[in-house]
Formats: C-alpha cells, sequence, structure tokens
C-alpha cells in the first residue's frame, strides 16, 4: 500500500499550533504563579527581588534565606507533587479505562495514611507538645516517612500480585483498589481507636497533606522520580492513546497492552507514593486536574500529558498560596483549598461542556 | 499467494474453539467470513494479527511467518477494524493518525502527516478532517476507523462485521469502499459478516465455519442453499433479483408468527 498524494492539510497545523498555545501560556502562568508565591506570605517580598534573588544577585540576607530556606522549596515541592499527582492519574485514567483513575483509586494514599498511623501509633515515632506554635511534633519524621512509603509500596505490590493471577484487566486492578483502600481505611482507624489523644493528633496531622515538610534533599529525590516518571509517561503518549482507542485497536497497532499497563501502573503508583510519603495526602489533584485539561485540550495523551502536568503544578501551587494567605498567620492544610477551590471550577467545567 | 493458513488450532481454557482452520487468499481479494454467531468468526480474525495467540498451526503473510514477526512488524502488515469503535475527545485527523504508530519512531514526521491526509482523500471524508469523533455517527466513525487501518499501509485488511452497526446506504458505501482499495492497491481483505446478501455482492471468496471447522471454502460457487442450511440451521432459497444472487430466508417450521405455514 501507498499513498503520495497528501499533502500537510493547514487548517490542522493551524489547530495543532492552538494546542501549542495553551501550554505555552500554562508555562507562563506557573512561572508567574512561583514568582508571585515566593513574594507572599509573613512578610511580602517585591517581585523584581524575587527574580534577582533567584537569578543569584543577593539583594538582601533576609531575603536570601527566606527564600531559599523556605519559600523556594515550597513552592517548588507544590509543584513537583502537584505535576507528579497529576501526571500519575492521567496515566492511570488511559491504563485502567475508567475516568475515576487516580493516584488513590488503588488505594496508595490510604496504604500511606495507614503506614504513617502505624509509625507513630505503634512504633512511637510522634507525640504533641501543646506549648508549642506548631502544637503537633512528629519527632522521627524519616521512621513515619519510610513506613509511609513502604506500605503504599505494599498495597501496589498487592495489586500487581493479583494481576498477575487475574490477568491485567482494568476491572480487576480498580476493583482491588477500591478493596485495598478499604482495608487500609479500617486498619488506620482500628489503630486509632487505640491510640491515645496526641498520637491521634500527630496521625490526623500527617495525613493533612503539607507541602511545607520537605527540606532540598527531599525535594531533590521526589523531584527526580517525578522527572523520570514524566519522561517515560511522555516516551509512551502514542501507546496511552491507542490504549484509549481500545485494547483491541491498540494491539492491532502493535502495542503490547498488557506490558504498558502493568509497567505503567507501577511507575505511577512510585511518584504517587513518593509524593503521599514525604507530604501526606494531597487528594484530588490527581484525578479532576486531568479532567481539567481534557475539557480544554482534549484526550490527545500528546497534549493531555504536558497539559496535566503543568495545571496540576499550577493548582497546587495556588493552592498552597491561598493556603498560607487566607487565614494568615495560620495555614490551611493545602489538601482542604485543592478542593475548595477545584471542585467548583471543575463542576462549572463540566457544565460548560467541551472548549471547542 | 498474500495470506495462507494452515491447521489453525486455537484454544480457550483449553476447550478447541478453532480446529485446523486452511485457506489462502491472493491479493486483490475480498474473503468473508461467514457463520452462526459463536462460532469463532471473530476469534478466527483475531488468530490473523496475533491478537489471540493461536495453538498450532501456521500463518504466512506475504511470504514470511507470522509466528516469527515481532508485533510492530505485524502491525505494519495487518490492518485491523475492530467491531466496536471507542471514541473520545480527538479529532478526527488525531484519530487515523495513531494508524501511524506503529511506523513512529519518537514523533510523528510530515511523511505520516501527508499519508493521513491521503487517505482521507481517498475516503473522501476531507469535511471531518478536524470533527471530533465523539460527536460522529456509527457511519462517520467506522469510515475513521477503516481510515485507521488504511494509513497503516497494511498489505492484509482485516475487518469484524464492518457493517453490522451501519444503515443501508452506510453498509453499501463501506463496503465499495473497501472493494475499491483492495483492487487499486493490490491488497486483500478478511471481513467477517452476518449478511449474506452483502458478502454474495462484495465479496471473491467465501470462508463457512460451523463448529469450529471450515465447513466450505471457495467462490460463489459455494453458496448453495444445502451449504447454508447445514451451517446455520436453516432453510434458505436462492434467487435471483436483478441479476444478483439472492439468498432468502425459509420458514423454519417452528416459526408461528408466519401466518402462511398455519394454512
Amino acid at each position: 500500500m501507498h499513498f503520495a498524494d497528501g499533502a500537510v492539510p493547514e487548517d490542522y497545523l493551524v489547530y495543532v499550533r492552538r494546542k501549542y498555545f495553551w501550554i505555552m501560556g500554562g508555562i507562563l502562568l506557573l512561572f508567574f504563579m512561583l514568582i508571585y508565591s515566593i513574594s507572599v506570605g509573613a512578610v511580602t517580598i517585591p517581585l523584581l527581588e524575587v527574580l534577582q534573588t533567584l537569578m543569584g544577585q543577593s539583594v538582601s540576607s533576609k531575603w536570601d534565606s527566606i527564600i531559599w530556606n523556605i519559600r523556594l522549596p515550597q513552592a517548588l515541592a507544590a509543584i513537583v507533587a502537584g505535576a507528579g499527582l497529576s501526571v500519575a492519574g492521567v496515566v492511570m485514567q488511559s491504563i485502567l479505562r475508567n475516568p475515576l483513575g487516580s493516584p488513590f483509586t488503588l488505594g496508595i494514599s490510604n496504604a500511606g495514611a495507614f503506614g504513617a498511623a502505624f509509625s507513630i501509633i505503634v512504633l512511637g515515632s510522634g507525640k504533641m507538645q501543646s506549648t508549642v506554635a506548631d502544637a503537633v511534633i512528629i519527632n522521627n519524621p524519616y521512621l513515619t516517612t519510610m513506613v509511609a512509603f513502604v506500605f503504599c509500596l505494599l498495597a501496589t505490590g498487592i495489586i500487581l500480585l493479583i494481576s498477575r493471577i487475574r490477568g491485567t484487566s482494568p476491572e480487576v486492578m480498580v476493583l482491588a483498589g477500591v478493596a485495598l483502600s478499604s482495608l487500609f481505611t479500617a486498619g488506620t482507624m482500628f489503630l486509632q481507636y487505640f491510640s491515645d489523644d496526641t498520637q491521634l493528633a500527630a496521625v490526623v496531622f500527617w495525613t493533612f497533606g503539607d507541602v511545607g515538610r520537605v527540606n532540598w534533599l527531599e525535594l531533590e529525590i521526589m523531584t527526580g522520580i517525578v522527572l523520570l516518571a514524566v519522561t517515560f509517561f511522555v516516551a509512551n503518549r502514542w501507546n496511552y492513546n491507542a490504549i484509549d482507542a481500545g485494547d483491541e485497536t491498540a494491539k492491532s497497532l502493535g502495542v503490547n497492552v498488557e506490558r504498558i499497563r502493568s509497567i505503567g501502573m507501577i511507575i505511577a503508583a512510585l511518584v504517587s507514593a513518593v509524593i503521599v510519603a514525604f507530604l501526606g495526602v494531597i487528594g484530588f489533584v490527581g484525578l479532576i486536574c486531568p479532567h481539567m485539561v481534557r475539557r480544554v485540550i482534549g484526550d490527545d495523551q500528546r497534549y493531555l500529558i504536558p497539559g496535566s502536568i503543568l495545571l496540576g503544578g499550577i493548582l497546587l501551587l495556588v493552592s498552597d498560596t491561598a493556603a498560607r494567605l487566607i487565614v494568615a498567620p495560620y495555614v490551611l492544610p493545602v489538601s482542604v483549598l485543592t478542593a475548595f477551590m477545584g471542585a467548583p471550577t471543575f463542576i462549572y467545567l463540566l457544565l460548560k461542556g467541551y472548549h471547542r | 499467494m498474500i495470506l495462507s493458513v494452515e491447521e489453525l488450532q486455537f484454544l480457550y481454557r483449553n476447550r478447541e474453539i478453532l480446529h485446523k482452520i486452511a485457506f489462502s487468499i491472493e491479493e486483490g481479494e475480498v474473503v468473508a467470513i461467514l457463520g452462526p454467531n459463536g462460532v469463532g468468526k471473530t476469534t478466527l480474525l483475531k488468530c490473523l494479527n496475533r491478537i489471540l495467540h493461536p495453538k498450532g498451526g501456521a500463518i504466512h503473510i506475504d511470504g514470511k511467518n507470522l509466528f516469527d514477526l515481532g508485533t510492530i512488524e505485524i502491525a505494519r502488515l495487518i490492518g485491523y477494524v475492530p467491531q466496536r469503535v471507542e471514541t473520545g475527545r480527538l479529532t478526527a485527523f488525531d484519530a487515523v493518525l495513531l494508524g501511524r504508530r506503529p511506523h513512529i519512531k519518537w514523533d510523528i514526521t510530515e511523511k505520516d502527516l501527508r499519508i493521513v491526509d491521503s487517505v482521507f482523500r481517498l475516503l473522501s471524508m476531507e469535511k471531518l478532517r478536524l470533527s471530533y469523533i465523539d460527536e460522529m455517527s456509527g457511519g462517520e466513525l467506522q469510515k475513521v476507523a477503516i481510515a485507521r487501518s488504511l494509513v497503516q499501509e497494511p498489505k492484509v485488511l482485516l475487518l469484524d462485521e464492518p457493517t453490522s452497526s451501519l444503515d443501508l446506504k452506510n453498509q453499501v458505501e463501506i463496503l465499495a469502499i473497501i472493494r475499491q482499495i483492495v483492487l487499486e492497491h493490490r491488497i486483500a481483505a478478511v471481513m467477517t459478516m452476518h449478511d449474506l446478501n452483502q458478502a454474495l455482492r462484495y465479496a471473491d471468496k467465501f470462508i463457512l465455519l460451523k463448529e469450529g471447522r471450515v465447513h466450505a471454502h471457495g467462490g460463489a460457487e459455494v453458496i448453495t442453499s444445502e451449504v447454508i442450511e447445514d451451517v446455520y440451521g436453516l432453510p434458505v432459497v436462492i434467487g435471483e433479483v436483478a441479476g444478483m444472487r439472492c439468498v432468502v430466508p425459509g420458514i423454519p417450521k417452528w416459526d408461528c408468527t408466519n401466518k402462511q405455514i398455519k394454512k
């Protein structure tokens, strides 16, 4: 078969250019939000001075210390976590062929929360001191993070094992995830029932996701894993497009559907596990961001994956900034803000239908 | 010979679904796989491009042993149009572009876009280029799926009931397009079908399956009322309307809705 008489249609190129404009716009917005987020807080730093400090010119040592030690790592953590959760969500939705797919569909966040509760209550890594401003102290955060991470991986492992036995069908994975979620939630409740007030407070505090928790090393680990995952997902964008067209079509196009499905799931789970372990439970972003992007940019993974990465980063960064400003000097849990801001926007987009 | 199948056997949970299937196809031929529901028509079709893995036998396509080829190599030789086409928020152009997947290395090239455009012209669907497939009618969607399989530049096209959900005009249009492309591009098409009259009109060869075996196989001469009754378990009358052979279902004994039989 041979086709030679075709030309590249102009209207299609215009259409593609429009997709790139959206993505460029996202990058600009993200950059602007990053600068703004660093500038506001208990002390306001002028935008220009934020830029200068970031570019290595020291404006004042006070600014240096606030920006490099507190605000920049927190803002970057928000971007990386938002992007990671959102891209994991978009991939899960594709490989599970389910619009409700998200990093948490497979029970990963509940497993992480159980791990943290286990570490705090059983292994005694947390307690509460009422006199300090930040009332809850988790006195061994590394242990808590490690145990949370181990349980996230355990949940992933169980689902992989089930899919090894029953085949990698989306239904089996989703239902196994729902079962695991309930199991770990029940486990957490069981532990909480037998804990004292201080432990209980520490557990509840841990489950409020917070992007201010990470130090530079943790941020580097998280960024490294998210970057690797993003590269892998982008490289597989045509495979996900093929799976979206149906398993049979994908197979007839030479895609090894089972392998793409299980590897994609492991990587998405790993990304979620790292983020949950370091930052706690930040729901909503992984589920809703991909759908918001779909409404604007469509289902083509070539644009959907970068779009979700950007919007995930933007949404979590905006939420974190708002969480610091709304009831300053108190800081609201960022996961509350993501839902408060994201849900109405999402419902509006649902009502409005697709962007044309 | 563009496709040959020998002694093909397929098992599902140790139950034999296909038993020693054998046939061969020349280029320029449209082949219809016929038989009652559940006889293994779709299974046979999916074995031909290894969506399903046959247990035994041999398949040669364009002189190559299919079992020696990788999935990408198979996808460059065989296009497949499934019975149900999934939709999504995609333009028809992007949905068809996906068919270039077996040829794409890292990203699409200008050549891929030109081939897609060429197929849109071939199927006279230039106007649909930027329509979203989730807003399309069944007939348009079927054309998109066929276009997607054509941009794979295959030697053999497999179609699973390409007309099952279409109205009369769309059925004729789709089958005429397949007929024309197969002839002009010297490829071959294998399709499962239920409508015997459409099959008689558009196919060159017929493979009739019964209980997982080839019951009859050959040109239009194998379609006789005896063979059809054997395969479908229903008496039929074969006649001619306007110079075309037609199969009309007879009246089975148990059909008491028909008033004539009561007299």
